[in-house]
């Protein structure tokens, strides 16, 4: 293969990388810019979503396309339900602060990892494809699936981009977001806010864990390299900038298909590093970080 | 329409109110006033549910308001305009507005008598709130409460940094809403504008109400100023 279909490959494996990439980075955005908790345990919340979706394709009968279209709406809603439950059990006894809370989700990352490993066993397993269709390009062929994940993540991006700037919801979300007290005081109730936005942001990096399971495999310590990756994407991308995010999400997936195709993947872990380590050099806030969302 | 007895608050283990005891009637006019620090601010964000009171009674119409979750307080028709205005100064002058109606469930009817009353906000309506001048500010502030309908509003200090001509736009709609039965605690320290509405004075001192007097027989050389505003 010559090198412009080369570089094609590795762009649209990076497109796939950024697009899960972008929908776990923007759940722990999203959690910090409205609550002002880093969420440690975010890596975990996506490893549940893949194990239980290796769960629900054991238990529902039929063609593989059937269990995943189950797995991709009872997944992120059970994982949102635990983050809900999180956020009212613990985090709100804390009081939300900082430190307190830091400590607190990797308290809940262990947990989580440990109650994976009962349940689940230490074994990666694959979860089938709904469907396995290829397409066919001059130069080679690739995964309908994985084109598939693409258009899926953009489209959910857009959906939680529509839920924050155009809705109500959104609008009680921002408020809470700028001044909880003075919301509180205008009907807000913060308590549901914060449940709310907490299990978004972990609907959303299991929906991400869903998407890429048949393509990753699910494993109960597959949580830790989602976590630092959107960490580096929300830092680059500014905290609590959404646009910031997917632009981030974008920039880290490609330069990583790019790079791990060409050179090696370890590589591509270095630049991203190093881009952090700039980026907090130069532009502490991130490179949309005055945006607020 | 409002009374408080005996309340007690504080931030953690500093007590700040004081067996405190005040009422706000029916389509009238209560100045607050007092010193830096006396505790004016505290009594309203204790009777909005912001502060637990730890002792006494908010009763609001009727309904013991004491205790409530604080999102639950100005659905019973408490509206609020924080001191230093505290608007969503990221949201936009009409995203500021919708709020204030989302919490009474207000629709178009309030938002127009609201938008009415202040068509200086009509004319900025999709600006971000934080880039409006401080007289607007506090136009948006109280704009804001009103959305509530409220049958009692609270005003912290709103003529604060304010030039004559705000102040008096401020006067003027704490008089409209008088006449239509609203009940009014207004924190004021300047003395022309409490004499120019007030109906009664409170003067508190050190968390707790020292005196109430009918504004009718106070003049701008009553010995309660001196007492305790120090002017
Ligand atoms: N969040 C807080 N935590 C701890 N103490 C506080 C807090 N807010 C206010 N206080 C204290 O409570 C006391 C009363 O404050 P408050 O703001 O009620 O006074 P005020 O009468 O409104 O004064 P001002 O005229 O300056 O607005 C002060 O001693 C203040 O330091
Ligand atoms: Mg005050």
């Amino acid at each position: 293969m010559s090198f412009g279909p080369f570089l094609l490959l590795a762009l649209m494996e990076g497109m796939v990388t950024s697009a899960v990439l972008a929908l776990a980075a923007v759940g722990l955005s999203l959690v910090f810019g409205i609550m002002r908790v880093v969420n440690v345990a975010h890596g975990e919340f996506f490893m549940l979503g893949a194990v239980s979706a290796w769960f629900v394709s054991q238990w529902v009968p039929g063609p593989p396309a059937v269990a995943f279209v189950a797995a991709l709406i009872l997944c992120p809603l059970f994982v949102a339900a635990i983050a809900a439950l999180a956020d009212m059990v613990v985090l709100k006894r804390l009081n939300y602060q900082p430190e307190a809370t830091i400590v607190a989700t990797i308290g809940l990352l262990y947990i989580l990892q440990q109650a994976a490993l009962s349940f689940y066993g230490p074994d990666a397993r694959p979860v089938p494809a709904p469907f396995n269709f290829r397409v066919q390009l001059p130069w080679f062929g690739y995964s309908g699936y994985k084109i598939a994940v693409v258009a899926a993540s953009a489209l959910v991006l857009l959906g939680v981009w529509r839920l924050l700037a155009k809705s109500r919801v959104g609008l009680i979300m921002r408020a809470t977001q700028y001044d909880r007290e003075t919301a509180r005081a205008f009907g807000i109730n913060v308590d549901r806010v914060y449940a709310g936005v907490f299990a978004l942001g972990g609907g959303l990096a299991a929906l991400a864990a869903v998407l890429i399971v048949p393509i990753q495999q699910a494993h109960y310590l597959m949580g830790t390299d989602p976590l630092l990756l959107s960490f580096i994407v929300v830092i680059i991308g500014g905290l609590g900038s959404l646009r910031g995010t997917v632009i981030a999400a974008l920039l880290i997936g490609l330069s990583d298909g790019v790079i791990s195709t060409f050179f090696a993947p370890t590589l591509a872990k270095i630049v991203a590093t190093l881009l952090v380590a700039l980026v907090l050099v130069f532009r502490p806030q991130g490179l949309f970080g005055r945006r607020a969302l | 329409m409002l009374t408080l007895s005996g309340i007690d608050a504080g931030y953690g283990a500093v007590q700040v109110l004081r067996a405190l005891t005040i009422e706000a009637r029916t389509g009238e006019v209560l100045c607050v006033m007092g010193r830096n620090g006396a505790g004016k601010s505290t009594m309203l964000k204790t009777i909005m549910g912001l502060v637990p009171a730890t002792a006494g009674s908010i009763v609001l119409d009727g309904l013991d308001v004491t205790g409530l979750p604080a999102h639950e307080v100005p659905r019973h028709g408490i509206g609020y305009v924080p001191q230093g205005r505290r608007l969503f100064a990221e949201l936009t002058v009409a995203e500021n507005i919708e709020i204030g109606l989302m919490t009474r469930r207000r629709g178009q009817r309030t938002r127009e008598e609201v938008l009415t009353l202040f068509p200086r906000l009509r004319e900025r309506l999709n600006q971000v709130s934080g880039t409006l001048s401080g007289g607007e500010q506090q136009m948006l502030a109280i704009a804001r409460a009103l959305c509530l309908e409220p049958k009692v509003l609270l005003l912290d200090e709103p003529t604060e940094g304010l030039q004559p001509s705000m102040i008096a736009l401020i006067r003027d709609t704490v008089v409209a809403l008088k006449a239509t039965g609203v009940a009014t605690i207004l924190v004021e320290q300047r003395v022309d504008a409490v004499l120019s509405v007030a109906d009664r004075v409170a003067f508190m001192t050190g968390g707790t109400v020292a005196e109430t007097v009918d504004a009718a027989g106070l003049t701008p050389a009553a010995p309660q100023f001196a007492a305790y505003v120090g002017v």
